[in-house]
């Protein structure tokens, strides 16, 4: 894997004293998504300001393809693009003057057949001459993809670019960013859309209180900590757990008339258990009444991490 | 290894000139109107029943100088904020923290689009001058000159404002309150050695009184002080200004956080 973002030690501390990043080690490789995720507050937007220029940290060191980001940032940002969490930008421009600005404005000659093919992949083209004003909330974001792909960079950060999007334009929006990725851009995003990483990141990372917590791969991730969970409704209630159901680690709720089972990992493996408690219950004499089974989630995954760091 | 955009620095420019010819009522003709008053009240109205005139100048004639830099100064400021202020406010200044453009083209973008502005406007005001009041222009390219100069000072000045500002209530408190009155004080109306001492020597700490003056000199050749003394000092003043900003840009101060 070949770096393009290498970060090292990176602090931010503000001139009020809140400390927003602590000593930050990331590297993100070429061709990628990674998904950052984190609470509020944990130093997502921070972290992104840093290496676009738009923070000034207090510590530690940044290279971007290869080089020090302290030295040549012109060229380096020159392939670095940044789609904002806020909907920034002039809303009087039309659509096309505000892409086209974007591109010149990292040193680009004007090149209409590419604008045309961005701002139709976003289906903006139909759009160009309207201000973006008039525009919906979905549209502004798709205008601010469309600015921040205008120069064509390599490197692409997604400050919650789906935020405020309907559920359908927000499938569409990944289909996009799958569309780049596949062009070979890399792409760091951070979202409060778990099931946006989870459906497209390759790697995510877990930031919280200025420090990356985690940084797995999404798919060994979801192996490694996800379960499955079942809810047995029983006909008759149990006092106990039977004796020979003990290697389930089977747990009695709701007043003995629910079994519930948790186990397994994020490959499946806890369903095939689940079926196979369904016959010994059979085999036992154990009627029961419906099953409720579900795979966790990456945000469940989230959440037990975060609730595991807060204990 | 890239040190100067070109590309960005035109593209900075070309935005900011549309967006004053987007709010041409505002940015020109409004400023070009109030102007045309003060030529029709004091030029032609009053001016008329001077006959001695002011400094062996009609006086239609010798407020031309200081109402163009009247409306220069409060132009040129308000239009080098308003330009870096909007991004500010909005927060699309990202685009241009994120940028691979550095001081030079961010000052030669906004400031060089303001002080366009300002020119335009001077123009527009001298040929409408001409309608009211006949004036000479005694050294056109020094005029000239000095104008450009005066317009990319208080350009500066006003980028300055826009990055101290952090609302639109202290954008509006330098050019009401301080040019303005600063420029009407300067001898915009009247000669400096018509005051009577101490004003006269009050006066000299006006920094406004050497533009009037050494814009007067451009027009009539004739001036309260040497125009090497004017032209020091919007020398100076335009120093200061590109001081503070690069100062501004290497501490990112207001700028980044």
């Amino acid at each position: 894997m070949e770096p393009i973002l290498e970060i090292s030690g990176l602090t931010k501390t503000y001139a009020g004293g809140f400390t927003a990043l602590l000593g930050v080690d990331l590297t993100i490789n070429k061709g990628e998504i990674f998904a950052l995720l984190g609470p509020n507050g944990a130093g997502k937007t921070t972290l992104i300001g840093a290496v676009c220029g738009q923070v000034r940290p207090t510590g530690g060191t940044m290279r971007a393809f290869g080089q020090d980001m302290s030295h040549g940032w012109r060229s380096l940002r020159a392939r670095i693009g940044l789609v904002p969490q806020e909907l920034a930008t002039d809303m009087f421009e039309t659509v096309l003057h505000s892409v086209n600005y974007s591109r010149g404005l990292f040193g680009l000659a004007p090149d209409p057949a590419r604008i045309e093919e961005i701002l139709r992949a976003l289906s903006l083209w139909d759009k160009r001459k309207a201000q973006i004003r008039a525009l919906s909330g979905g549209m502004k974001r798709r205008v601010l993809i469309a600015k921040a792909l205008a120069h064509e960079p390599d490197l692409l950060f997604l400050d919650e670019p789906t935020a405020g999007v309907d559920v359908e334009l927000r499938r569409d929006m990944w289909a996009q960013i799958a569309k780049l990725r596949d062009r070979g851009t890399t792409i760091i995003l951070t979202t409060h859309y778990i099931e946006e990483a989870e459906e497209m990141a390759d790697r995510v990372g877990i930031i919280q209180g200025g420090r990356i917590r985690m940084v797995e791969d999404t798919r060994s991730l979801m192996k490694r900590l996800g379960r499955t969970e079942a809810h047995i409704s029983l006909a008759t209630p149990l006092a106990t757990v039977p004796e020979a159901l003990a290697d389930y680690h089977l747990t009695l709720g709701n007043g003995g008339q629910e079994l519930l089972y948790r186990g397994g990992d994020g490959s499946g493996g806890g369903k095939a258990k689940v079926a196979q408690l369904t016959k010994d219950l059979v085999a036992l004499g154990i009627d029961y009444t419906a099953i409720d089974i579900r795979e966790s989630s990456l945000e469940d995954i989230f959440v037990d991490l975060l609730e595991g760091e807060a204990a | 290894m890239i040190v100067f955009n070109a590309r960005s620095t035109w593209t900075i420019y070309k935005r900011e000139v549309m967006r004053a010819m987007r709010t041409a009522m505002q940015s020109i003709l409004a400023p070009v109107l109030t102007t045309t008053l003060y030529f029709v009240v004091f030029g032609a109205a009053i001016g008329s029943k001077m006959d001695s005139g002011m400094a062996g100048v009609n006086y239609g004639a010798f407020i031309v100088p200081g109402l163009l830099l009247l409306t220069l100064l409060s132009e040129s400021t308000s239009n080098g904020s308003f330009g870096i202020y909007m991004p500010r406010f909005t927060g699309a200044i990202y685009e241009l923290l994120s940028a691979p453009v550095g001081v030079a083209e961010t000052l030669i973008g906004f400031v060089g689009a303001a002080a366009t502005k300002s020119l335009i406007l001077a123009a527009i005001i001298l040929v409408t001058a001409t309608f009211f009041v006949d004036y000479t222009i005694a050294h056109p390219f020094y005029a000239l000159g000095f104008i450009l100069l005066v317009s990319a000072s208080f350009s500066l000045l006003g980028f300055i404002l826009g990055i101290w500002a952090d609302s639109f209530e202290k954008l509006g408190i330098v050019p009401v309150l301080f040019i303005i009155p600063l420029t009407f004080l300067g001898g915009t109306f009247y000669s400096i050695d018509l005051l009577p001492e101490p004003w006269r020597s009050v006066a000299m700490a006006n920094p406004v009184v050497y533009l009037v003056n050494g814009l007067r000199w451009c027009f009539y050749g004739s001036s309260d002080f040497p125009i090497g003394l004017s032209l020091g000092m919007t020398l100076g003043f335009l120093a200061l200004c590109v001081a503070i900003i690069a100062w501004i840009f290497r501490t990112g101060w207001r700028l980044r956080a």
